[in-house]
């Protein structure tokens, strides 16, 4: 699953696209010292070749909705993880400019989450021992399986990472990761299946083929998910729709249904671990230090959590409000104007 | 939306890059970091933010009037594209419901300013992505990082992916014909034909690239894609920069939206 633009703050976007510049920079730099020209041709064709693959559906067995080739998995194997990064992230590249999947901040992401993971880490530590020497369809089997398995569900993970971090969304770190995790576990299921089948069809038929070509290893496969997709918004709603019951029932609702689903409390939670550390330099690195954002009183309570929500005056949210209706139309008469204006001239 | 409508999309939006108008003309390393700046801007407002947000939208559709892209096509991809951010979003007004404000007798919680403003952020940020490559074009990004200094490997292989991009995209619709055409029902969808379909396109692939090796060694290739249009920066170019940046600083850091909105308010009174 794509991250988005929209979930991420300046810090979070900007330090994953550090880390994916990092690694496609050294990827590159391996590359020219290892491969011959011919292997540019050959990435560029095989990562249209996902796009097209990817056009090409099957039903999956016993739920009757369809999938198609995600790709990272399989890159990895056939064109060694150097390769592979750079073809994932061309793949990822042409979906952010023409599919808007995602988008071009998150794009820093996305690569390390559909290529990293894949190429640098379960290929050599999974992938690679698992098959061995071994030529055996079984033994493709079972290692592209675990390993289509295992890059998903590190990639998911790291979707929650990322969007808990950058503390756009309201949903809790536990309910997230239990429904990110379980769909990409199908997902990497078919993933896994359809890769080691592909690698042992080449294989069969061209033996010699995944020999020159090194390593092997496939791309980022991604269900279509029109079924799932359906009972996981029922399922947002109903849950929703719970929490909020619980959150308007309980004196304060809210904190109790986290607790219950986290573990532990919203406040503790960010003043360990990670959180405080990220959230210093994002305060750091922020244009504003979230100015009407301060919580509006320190005339909380003593002893009770601090409202996350900063108080703010209804005088100062309508005028935003009528403002913001008024810079819309106006935005959308210059528009009209412009566009008009040079109908006028040709 | 299945993927032969997202074929026709790239078409599409590979010959709206082709007009030329003002902003087509821009370089596109301009265009590039003015984009991503525009990115970043939008990105930093808090998540309450919502009001501040909307002047932006200035920036798009700036570059769609003057650019001559069709605004229907645009909101018509924006619509159908992939629902995560939106999804996710949406638990906020369940999960956040302090009420903040009443506006015309409705209560508005805080959950619904934070989604208000994942979705405004959304759309900003897609439409300024496709709106760069409508007024760009593909290749023309591709150079602008290798000239902001991306790998030349990266770039070079982003290049040649995008030229076959439509070659085996033709080739995979042929296969799907002849699939669906030979299967009568659910006969021949599953896995284990499909497996066998992409492996035959992929050895396709890997005998189509063996030729592109050979065909552009013959014509002097040594593993970098030079293009042949100069591409210098104007004055027009650091006066559009220029423009964008304090456009968006402006609307950063004054609060534009809500201080009309004040003066509207007064007005009336």
């Amino acid at each position: 699953m794509h991250m988005a633009d929209a979930l991420l703050s300046p810090a979070v976007g900007t330090t994953l696209w550090a880390g994916t510049a990092a690694v496609t920079s050294y990827a590159s730099k391996k590359l020219k010292r290892e491969i011959d020209d011919r292997t540019i041709p050959l990435m560029g064709v095989l990562g249209a070749f996902i796009f097209a693959a990817q056009m090409i559906n099957f039903t999956i067995p016993g739920t009757g909705s369809s999938g198609h080739l995600g790709g990272g998995m399989i890159l990895a194997i056939i064109l060694g993880p150097h390769a592979a990064i750079l073809v994932i992230a061309s793949v990822l590249t042409v979906q952010a400019l023409f599919f808007a999947d995602g988008g071009l901040l998150a794009l820093g992401c996305n690569i390390w989450n559909l290529g990293f993971y894949p190429c640098y880490l379960v290929y050599p530590l999974l992938y690679k021992p698992l098959v061995g020497n071994s030529q055996k369809p079984g033994r493709i089997l079972v290692a592209s399986l675990v390993s289509a398995v295992t890059a998903l569900q590190l990639g998911a993970f790291s979707v929650v990472l990322e969007t808990l971090l950058s503390g756009k969304s309201e949903l809790p770190f536990g309910a997230f990761l239990l429904l990110m995790q379980p769909i990409h576990l199908a997902i990497g299921i078919i993933e896994g299946l359809v890769t080691a089948g592909i690698i042992n069809y080449v294989r069969s038929a061209r033996p010699e083929l995944l020999e020159t070509m090194a390593a092997l290893r496939p791309l980022d496969a991604s269900i279509s998910l029109k079924k799932i997709m359906a009972t996981f918004i029922v399922l947002a709603v109903i849950t929703g729709g719970a929490l909020s019951w619980f959150a308007s029932t309980h004196p304060d609702g809210l904190e109790w249904s986290i607790e219950k689903v986290t573990g532990k409390g919203e406040l503790p939670e960010q003043e360990n671990g990670i959180a405080p550390v990220l959230k210093g330099i994002q305060e750091k690195t922020a244009f504003l230090p979230d100015y009407g954002f301060k919580p509006a009183g320190n005339d909380a309570k003593e002893g009770e959590a601090p409202p996350v929500w900063p108080g703010i005056e209804a005088g100062t949210s309508v005028a935003g409000l009528i403002g913001a209706v008024i810079v819309l139309g106006m935005i959308v008469l210059i528009g009209m104007g412009i566009r008009s204006f040079r109908r006028g001239c040709t | 939306m299945t993927f032969s409508d997202h074929y026709f999309d790239i078409d599409r939006l590979d010959r709206l890059s082709r007009k030329e108008t003002f902003v087509h003309r821009l370089d596109p390393r301009v265009k590039t970091i003015a984009t991503m700046l525009f990115l970043i801007t939008v990105i930093s407002f808090p998540k309450y933010e919502v009001a501040a947000l909307v002047p932006f939208f200035l920036f798009p559709v700036l570059m769609l009037t003057l650019g001559d892209i069709p605004a229907g096509f645009i909101a018509g991809k924006i619509l159908l594209v992939s629902p995560f951010a939106i999804l996710i979003g949406l638990f906020n007004p369940f999960l956040d419901t302090r009420i903040v404000a009443v506006v015309a007798g409705l209560p508005v919680s805080a959950g619904i300013l934070s989604f208000l403003s994942i979705l405004l952020k959304f759309v900003l940020t897609i439409s300024a992505a496709l709106l760069l490559i409508a007024t760009t074009s593909f290749p023309g990004v591709c150079h602008a990082l290798r000239q902001l200094g991306f790998p030349a490997i990266f770039v070079s292989q982003l290049l040649l992916l995008y030229r076959y991009l439509f070659v085996l995209l033709e080739e995979a619709m042929r296969i799907v014909r002849a699939r669906d055409m030979r299967s009568s029902g659910a006969r021949g969808a599953g896995v284990r034909v499909f497996v066998r379909l992409v492996g035959v396109l992929f050895l396709r692939a890997v005998d189509r690239a063996e030729r592109i090796y050979h065909a552009m060694l013959s014509r002097g290739f040594q593993g970098d894609l030079p293009t042949l249009r100069p591409s210098r920066v104007t004055a027009v170019d650091l006066a559009f920069l220029a423009a964008t940046i304090a456009f968006l600083a402006g609307f950063r850091f004054s609060q534009v939206a809500e201080g009309i909105g004040r003066s509207a308010q007064e007005l009336l009174r």
